[in-house]
């Protein structure tokens, strides 16, 4: 058999330059600048004498906390409640919001409650799940697990909904069956709309998290900054925002790669 | 081979039926290359979807070797008017995906797609994702993932439509040339007059509101069809009867 070049064509779509430069200066640059002025100017107000603690103050009660172990023990606690609650939530967002998209039924009868839930801000829960499963971390664990369905499963659900037909018909044709068109398109298809969920659904546990330590806890970031709160003790508070911050970040950052290195088949993002 | 017998299909409209196929029969020979051509809307696609098994006829039948198409079937390769290449496979995945649903072991898996990926000429591109690939390419992609399940019948729809002139023209010969050493049935879909006449024994024309066949026109040329072919007299007669066939038609009441 005799083998044709199309000489004509060639590949298009080289991957576009991510880094834009400006003036030589790179994106990194400006952001670094920027956390440098915000920094200034938050120790301008300082200094001028509005009640807040300047940023060596931060510093120093930041070494503190890291050196008597309080703000790891804080740390690990937040972070083990957000981790329980966001892994249950995904672990059973993921299947219902396929049940969801794949048969009518399941969407029939799940969609409403999920609609009327997601209404209600996960906070608003906090009061009835401490009056049914008392203050332990069961309640806490709820809430975040609560947030992070509702977030995953709308997402999951829209994406199976979403899927090509032409590409499950070109499965049908080369011999797949259901099984197999689950497995090999529905799910490798919807994956962008299934990590955009997770990360939403992190966030949003994150977010909840800090207000559900504040009603009750013995440990973590949202807790310690509520006692803090008590003694005035305007140091803690900020150490407990910024490792906050720093720590959505960074988990953002992780899911962030992991969606980029899991669909970077997609033609343009 | 194939024996399309008095299909008809209708689509459910708001409060209304639209027909999408009244009344339509056809059959195909062995190994015999049909084009269909007709204007947009006319119900090309649905015809090849019942040919193809993806939807059930509402009147009459399709067969296949005597046999009633009820699904989707090894002996049916079909290659549609959008690529419809797995986005997140590369080329060699996608050549592979029949195969696999086939159950063929993995080293002859991979043998056989290496033999169509060079087939179509998309050796230096087999691990590579489709979104790199130009239009004609993913076509060529499409195509072998066709043939690598090795199917007695291939539907294809409008399957050069989205590639620029000069590449569709080489494609068209290279099909003609694949097809000439590896004779299968072939069923393509088209709306431009030119490809129909060059490619097929038959042309089929439709019209549309309702979709049916109006003309079915006999290509008396032999093959292989070469670029002499297309500037002769010959061609140009059948062109310009199936050009009239075409756009002349009489709009039924
Ligand atoms: N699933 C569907 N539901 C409703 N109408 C449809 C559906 N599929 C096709 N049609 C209609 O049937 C007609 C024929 O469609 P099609 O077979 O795709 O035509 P062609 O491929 O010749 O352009 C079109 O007018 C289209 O709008
Ligand atoms: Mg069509």
């Amino acid at each position: 058999m005799t083998v044709v070049q199309v000489g004509a064509e060639t590949t298009t779509g080289s991957p576009p330059t991510e880094e834009r430069r400006r003036r030589g200066v790179p994106k990194w640059g400006w952001n670094g600048l920027s956390v440098v002025l915000g920094i200034g100017i938050w120790w301008g107000f300082s200094l001028a004498g509005y009640d807040i603690p300047a940023p060596p103050e931060v510093l120093k009660r930041g070494g503190e906390l890291i050196a008597d172990g309080t703000l790891a023990d804080d740390v690990l606690a937040s972070l083990g409640r957000v981790l329980a609650g966001f892994v249950l939530g995904v672990a059973l967002a993921i299947p219902v919001g396929f049940l969801m998209g794949w048969y009518g039924i399941v969407r029939g009868l799940i969609e409403p409650w999920v609609q009327f839930f997601r209404t209600i801000p996960p906070l608003a829960i906090i009061p009835l799940a401490v009056v049914l499963m008392g203050i332990g971390e069961t309640p806490k664990i709820f809430v975040i697990f609560l947030a992070s369905f509702l977030a995953c499963v709308i997402a999951t659900f829209q994406g199976v909904v979403g899927v090509d037909k032409t590409l499950i018909n070109a499965a049908r044709v080369l011999g797949a069956k259901d099984g197999t068109i689950f497995a090999r398109v529905v799910v490798p298809a919807s994956m962008p709309f299934i990590l955009v969920g997770m990360r939403v659904g992190l966030g949003s546990s994150w977010a909840t998290l800090v207000a559900a330590e504040l009603i009750a806890a013995q440990q973590g970031l949202g807790y310690r900054m509520q006692s803090a709160q008590l003694y005035y003790d305007l140091p803690t508070i900020f150490v407990g925002l910024i490792s906050i911050g720093v720590l959505g970040l960074l988990m953002d950052r992780v899911l962030l790669f992991a969606e980029r290195r899991l669909t970077n088949w997609q033609e343009r993002r | 081979m194939i024996a399309i017998d008095r299909v008809g299909k209708a689509f459910p409209l708001k409060n209304d039926r639209f027909v999408a196929l009244d009344d339509v029969s056809l059959s195909v020979a062995e190994n015999e290359f049909v084009t269909i051509v007709g204007p947009s809307g006319c119900g090309k696609t649905t015809l090849m979807n019942i040919l193809a098994g993806l939807e059930t006829p509402d009147a009459g039948q399709a067969l296949v070797r005597g046999s009633k198409i009820t699904g989707p079937g090894p002996d049916r390769g079909v290659i549609f008017q959008q690529y419809a290449l797995f986005p997140w496979l590369t080329v060699r995945k996608n050549v592979e995906f029949g195969l696999r649903t086939a159950g063929v072991p993995s080293r002859e898996r991979r043998d056989r797609a290496q033999h169509f990926i060079d087939l179509v000429g998309l050796h230096d591109f087999a691990d590579a994702l489709p979104r790199t690939l130009s239009g004609g390419m993913k076509q060529r992609c499409a195509i072998a993932r066709a043939y690598a399940v090795n199917p007695s019948i291939l539907l294809m729809d409008e399957p050069f439509g989205a590639v620029d002139a000069l590449t569709r023209v080489r494609l068209q010969e290279q099909l003609l040339q694949t097809w000439s050493q590896e004779k299968r049935t072939v069923v393509f879909i088209t709306h431009d007059v030119d490809e129909a006449v060059f490619l097929a024994s038959r042309v089929v024309v439709m019209a549309a509101r309702p979709g049916r066949i109006v003309e079915v026109i006999d290509v008396d040329l032999p093959y292989p069809r070469t670029e002499e072919l297309r500037l002769s007299p010959a061609f140009t007669a059948l062109r310009n009867r199936v050009w009239s066939a075409v756009y002349h038609q009489e709009p039924v009441a």
